[in-house]
């Protein structure tokens, strides 16, 4: 065992952060937030062209790197971190799993219970394709955007415009080969690696802010109510980071989609929480400041919903726990 | 990142397994926690065992009477020894986590000679004399005064929560041998033997009603020089290799029965009714296995990075943190399982849910307070500012 990142996944998540920091900065953000074009996706090609979408496909095919879920989690953090809009998971699915040519762009749906609210997808008009999965059945078709009804909501995240779906969907060409349990559990596992990143960034900003803003004559990061939520920041983000990777890891080793789907429901669960409650302190550290437009800390925020809304959620993921824990306990008796 | 066994590993668990399998259906069953004595002899029986099998001390350097096991190995052996419900390290946990990895890092040959082997064999039983009524936290505060006379230190002042004190044979003691100087400069390390005139132990009483510490008096105790572990005064670097050594690893088999314990529970809450009937405390239960799973991950995290001789990651007071919280949930889980059943205590039969939750509460005190494991976290991890200085 050596959990510790190989020379190669640091060269892969370094790049990635450098292409990053010069293409999608804070003023970039910016633009992209105020573009009159909203359901633009930036820095689309820029991310196909550094592999983010055919990380996992087989060499021989385009764009190929041949290379796993370990390296595809790494990758995913980073564009986590810098915030960059989807719909990036829904995508790279598509890519590795449906042939989606590169420099296009999916969605994701699933079958679910009533009374969770509207089916929404992002930036539906320009999507090449949706992807329809059901969880009970195992099945995938794939519908073209154009044949669905649709109304645009305003959506929480300035970044993440909405379309919600409206009656029936229509029937697409089915996927045969594919296993729409499997998409819903690889594609929980990369959103819980993008809430890593949103809790990591999370972290950082508060204690750079903390660092430079100064109360009763010292930075308030002196102050130990400061320092304590900091801290509490990185207690969540830190043990969710190993688990996403640790799962990831195993699903290369051969782990079946249910042993994946019980290691991704406490990694998820756990990224959701370190995202969305480091979001939130991050926030308060700012003060005032993180309640205007002007600060960025709010995008954090708004982002980590949108993904703790994505794939499986708290209720999903805590049954599943739990039945694999009375699953054990009946096989302990 | 790889997760999987190499063959040595491989190899290593099996054998580890084998043994076990063996070894463990012969033990003789636990002693009476209120027993001290009793468990005494049973601990060091069993480090006995694993001394004879060649298991003591596995990843301790060959030279000093260890195996020379990776850390990933030792981290297998915690993992088995824990799965296979093999008996805890209990009395021998200040010898085997603290002070014999301090005085194999930075004891003298001879001191090596004299008290490793004892460690290793079980033989001899270790305390702590670290804290002091007026230092806690604050353990750089403390007073306890050595002063030099020819070659022996004349020792005197009190220790507060030592633990096993009462049948402890030795004792690693921090007291002060330059009052004069900054406070973190006049410490020295020293190796106290417990039956020394003018050493008294007086049992505290724990709220559980066991006494599991002890207070400790130093009236003008002699110890010779020669048991000064480091040089004079340079006793807080050597406590802070002692406290490292536990980074890491310390709890981590622990994490493994806390898993195995809410496997337990989950049992226990089927055979009652309340995983149906209540799906939030199912809920609480799945959200805990989440946690207990993903610590497991941070400890492979932490010793793979050791591994390479690095710093041990932001890991070390991060798990403290986040374990020490975890466990004191399971067993307020556990109370809400057993219901009016909490409020009892067991007679002696099967698991005492309710006296783990009274012994659990020191989970966020002992070995460094939440509050001080958030400080060092945001200070030394974060970087943050210290305190008070504008
Ligand atoms: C079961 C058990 C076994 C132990 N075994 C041993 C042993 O074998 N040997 C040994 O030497 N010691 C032992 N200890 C002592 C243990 O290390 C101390 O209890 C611990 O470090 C806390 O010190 P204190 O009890 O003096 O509390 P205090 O330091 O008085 O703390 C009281 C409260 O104030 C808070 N506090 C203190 N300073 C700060 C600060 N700077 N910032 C924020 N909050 C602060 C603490 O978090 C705590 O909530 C043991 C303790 C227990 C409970």
């Amino acid at each position: 065992m050596d959990f510790r990142l190989t020379d190669d996944q640091i060269a892969l998540q370094l790049g990635l952060r450098e292409l990053l920091t010069g293409r999608f900065g804070p003023e970039q953000l910016r633009t992209a937030m105020t573009d009159s074009d909203k359901d633009r996706l930036p820095l689309w090609s820029e991310l196909a062209d550094a592999g983010l979408f055919s990380l996992r496909k087989p060499e021989q095919q385009e764009g190929g790197l041949g290379l796993g879920l370990a390296e595809a989690v790494l990758a995913f953090e980073e564009v986590g971190r810098a915030l960059v809009p989807g719909p990036l998971v829904a995508t790279e699915l598509a890519t590795v799993h449906a042939s989606l040519p590169l420099h296009q762009a999916a969605g994701l749906c699933r079958n679910r219970p009533a009374g969770r609210g509207p089916l929404l997808v992002e930036r539906l008009p320009t999507l090449d394709t949706l992807l329809l999965a059901d969880t009970v059945t195992g099945e995938v078709q794939s519908v073209s955007p154009a044949r669905v009804r649709a109304r645009s909501r305003r959506g929480v995240d300035p970044l993440t415009p909405l379309w919600e779906l409206e009656g029936p969907l229509p029937s697409g060409d089915p996927l045969p080969g594919l296993d729409a349990r499997r998409l819903w559990v690889e594609g929980s596992l990369l959103t819980a690696a993008l809430q890593v990143g949103v809790a990591s960034r999370a972290v950082a900003t508060a204690v750079v802010y903390a660092g430079q803003r100064e109360q009763f004559g010292q930075p308030i990061g002196a102050f130990q109510a400061v320092q304590h939520l900091c801290a509490d920041m990185l207690a969540r983000t830190e043990p969710a980071r190993a688990a996403v990777r640790a799962a990831a890891v195993c699903a290369d080793a051969g782990a079946s989609t249910a042993e994946l789907a019980v290691a991704t429901a406490g990694a998820k669960l756990l990224a959701d929480q370190a995202a969305v409650r480091g979001a939130r302190d991050c926030l308060q550290v700012h003060g005032g400041m993180g309640f205007t437009w002007e600060a960025d800390v709010h995008l954090l925020l708004k982002r980590a919903w949108v993904y703790e809304g994505s794939f499986a959620g708290a209720a999903e993921s805590t049954e599943l726990l739990a039945e694999d824990l009375s699953a054990a306990a009946v096989g302990h008796l | 990142m790889d997760l999987q066994d190499t063959p040595a590993e491989a190899a290593f668990r099996r054998g580890l397994r084998d043994w076990l399998g063996k070894v463990l259906p012969d033990l003789p069953p636990p002693p009476d926690p209120l027993d001290w004595p009793a468990r005494r002899a049973y601990d060091t029986a069993w480090q006995r065992r694993l001394y004879d099998a060649g298991y003591a001390g596995v990843h301790w350097p060959r030279e000093v009477g260890g195996q020379g096991a990776t850390p990933a190995e030792y981290l297998i052996f915690l993992e088995e020894t824990e799965r296979a419900g093999a008996p805890y390290v209990g009395a021998n946990f200040v010898g085997l986590l603290h002070a014999g990895p301090t005085i194999a890092a930075e004891g003298t040959a001879e001191q090596r000679r004299r008290w490793l082997p004892g460690i290793l064999s079980g033989a001899e039983v270790w305390c702590q004399g670290f804290s002091e009524p007026g230092a806690g936290s604050d353990l750089a505060a403390l007073r306890t005064r050595a002063v030099r006379d020819g070659d022996d230190y004349v020792v005197s002042g009190s220790k507060l929560w030592t633990s096993h004190a009462e049948v402890a044979d030795w004792c690693e003691l921090l007291v002060r041998t330059d009052p004069a100087a900054p406070r973190h400069r006049g410490i020295s390390w020293l190796v106290l033997p417990m039956d020394a005139p003018g050493v008294t132990v007086r049992p505290l009483r724990t709220l559980m009603g066991t006494a599991e510490f002890a207070e400790l008096f130093l009236d003008e105790v002699r110890v010779p020089v020669a048991n000064r572990v480091g040089a004079e005064n340079d006793g807080w670097r050597v406590t802070m290799v002692t406290l490292s050594f536990e980074r890491g690893t310390a709890f981590a088999g622990e994490v493994v029965a806390c898993r195995r314990a809410l496997v337990e529970l989950a049992g226990l809450a089927r055979r009652n009714g309340v995983w149906e009937a209540d799906p939030g405390l199912r809920r609480s239960l799945g959200l805990l296995a989440a946690r207990f799973g993903a610590l497991w991950r941070l400890v492979q995290w932490n010793v793979s990075e050791a591994q390479g001789g690095g710093v041990p990651g932001p890991g070390a007071s991060v798990f403290k943190l986040c374990f020490s919280e975890a466990r004191q949930e399971l067993y307020d889980l556990a109370a809400a399982v057993l219901g009016s059943g909490a409020l009892v205590l067991a007679d002696g039969e099967g698991d005492d849910w309710t006296a783990q939750r009274l012994q659990g509460l020191s989970y966020t005190i002992a070995a460094g307070t939440s509050q001080i494991q958030r400080n060092i976290v945001a200070q030394r991890v974060l970087g943050l500012p210290k305190p008070g200085r504008a």
